[in-house]
């Protein structure tokens, strides 16, 4: 049979074409292209990863945040707490020296008062003992020559009415 | 001479015709008086003889030289006594093997400079995706599934061999040039495709390999003082390639014969009335365009097969 034998020229263009196809291909075909494809996989699973990654810190990022902002508040209210403690300890410190210093001022005057009004009485007396006496020298006259005795009698009547 | 004589002789001889379009020619017939002629190179021991075979249209004799009628050598150039010279003609079907390799290295070499230029930046796109998926598949899921540790080193060839017999089985499918050539059923070059793959099997194969081939693990008596083992395990190395062989020729040209038979139902029956002829070119019309259907499916699954087998030869050669 024809078709069953193999044609020697043709075995030979076959041996000839597929082997410079064959070297041509493995040489500068093939590698780059699975190589490309190769490199092309890697760079894909390496953005996915990446993309994870950022995903991950941005959820992180977020939570961070959410916990600062958190801390801010409360130390905020903090803050404010003790701002208002403090202002309320000061008012009341001031009332209290305000009042104590009130009291003092009330004390003094009082004291005051009191030794103006002892020695307005004591002038008052000396004065009503003077003219007292005036009047009782006026009155009794002569009579009356030993004026410290005259005084003297007159304060003990008056520090008796 | 009477009329049924007459019809007799008209009657055309459907398996010479079919076995001539099947085989070599030493020129391209594109239709009826469209002939391209093709280079005939003939080696003697004068030297090389090189000229076009339109000088041997009809049976002419040029340079000593003529393309034998009948006999062992029929439709081959034969010298005046009958013996065949060296002949490396480019014939049809070696013209068509250049086609193959011309589109198979401007196919891949293009698509190598466009990932060169491109890089692994940018998704290809169309065509280059399709040639990619088809690369990547031949990688990953031939070669490496069955070759497995080292198998970059066979996988160029495997995507070589698997891309040139697809694209010959599919340029076989193509009627007129620059198809038509029946190259994958023609045995000298699915011979020298499981050539390539006898060699890729053997030829890179670990020691290990051969120890089981020439001392196999089997019981003494196996292989001591009748090496009946190692003998079927030699005769083994050959038959794999042999069945890529057969199995490539033989369900191409099968294809083909089918698809030519098919056709000649139109040429048989047109003497039989006209009824008859215009009902069988109907049925054949159909069943060619059904029997094309099928090549095409059968010329991808032989070119899978072919690389599939060879891929899983070399794994169990290289995993031995």
């Amino acid at each position: 049979m024809n078709l069953l034998t193999p044609d020697p020229g043709l075995l030979f263009w076959m041996l000839l074409s597929f082997g410079v196809v064959f070297f041509l291909l493995a040489k500068f075909g093939f590698p780059v292209i699975v190589k490309a494809i190769n490199e092309r996989k890697e760079f894909i699973e390496m953005s996915l990863l990446s993309a994870k990654q950022a995903n991950e810190k941005l959820a992180n990022i977020q939570a961070e945040s959410d916990k600062l902002l958190a801390d801010t508040k409360a130390q905020q209210k903090k803050m404010i707490t003790d701002a208002m403690q403090e202002k309320q300890r000061i008012v009341q410190a001031a009332q209290e020296e305000a009042k104590m210093s009130a009291n003092q001022i009330i004390e003094e005057a009082r004291l005051s008062i009191q030794t103006e009004k002892e020695k307005a009485l004591r002038e008052v007396r000396n004065e009503v003992a003077n003219l007292a006496l005036d009047i009782a020298e006026k009155v009794i006259g002569e009579q009356m020559k030993d004026k410290e005795l005259q005084k003297d009698t007159i304060n003990r009547l008056i520090s008796n009415l | 001479m009477t009329a049924k004589e007459q019809v007799e002789e008209k009657q055309i001889d459907v398996s010479s015709l079919i076995f001539e379009h099947l085989g070599d020619s030493y020129e391209w017939h594109i239709v009826k008086g469209a002939v391209i002629p093709l280079p005939c190179i003939l080696i003697d021991q004068q030297g090389i003889n090189l000229f076009l075979s339109d000088k041997l249209q009809h049976g002419a004799n040029y340079k000593g030289y003529h393309i034998a009628s009948n006999g062992q050598h029929k439709g081959k150039i034969v010298d005046n006594a009958g013996e065949r010279p060296f002949d490396i003609s480019i014939t049809k079907n070696v013209l068509e093997l250049f086609i193959v390799c011309i589109i198979l290295c401007s196919v891949i070499l293009g698509l190598a400079r466009w990932y060169k230029k491109n890089g692994c930046k940018k998704a290809p796109g169309g065509f280059v995706g399709m040639m990619e998926a088809v690369i990547d598949f031949l990688d990953k899921d031939v070669a490496k599934e069955s070759i497995g540790h080292g198998y970059e080193r066979f996988s160029p060839y495997l995507m070589t061999v698997f891309l040139f017999i697809l694209t010959s089985n599919l340029l076989g499918l193509i009627p007129v040039f620059p198809g038509g050539a029946n190259l994958t059923g023609n045995i000298a070059v699915t011979l020298t495709c499981a050539l390539t793959a006898f060699i890729a099997i053997n030829c890179f194969a670990p020691k290990a390999y051969f120890k089981g081939i020439f001392w196999p693990d089997v019981p003494i008596f196996l292989k001591a003082p009748l090496p009946i083992m190692p003998t079927i395990e030699f005769i083994g190395l050959f038959t794999k390639p042999f069945s890529l062989t057969v199995r490539l020729f033989a369900n191409i040209m099968a294809g083909h014969i089918i698809i030519l038979a098919l056709t000649c139902i139109i040429f048989v029956t047109a003497q039989m009335g006209s009824t008859m002829s215009a009902s069988m070119t109907a049925v054949s019309v159909l069943f060619c365009i059904f029997m094309n259907c099928l090549e095409l499916l059968v010329a991808f699954i032989q070119a899978y097969v072919f690389t599939i087998l060879t891929a899983n030869f070399i794994g169990l050669a290289q995993n031995e």
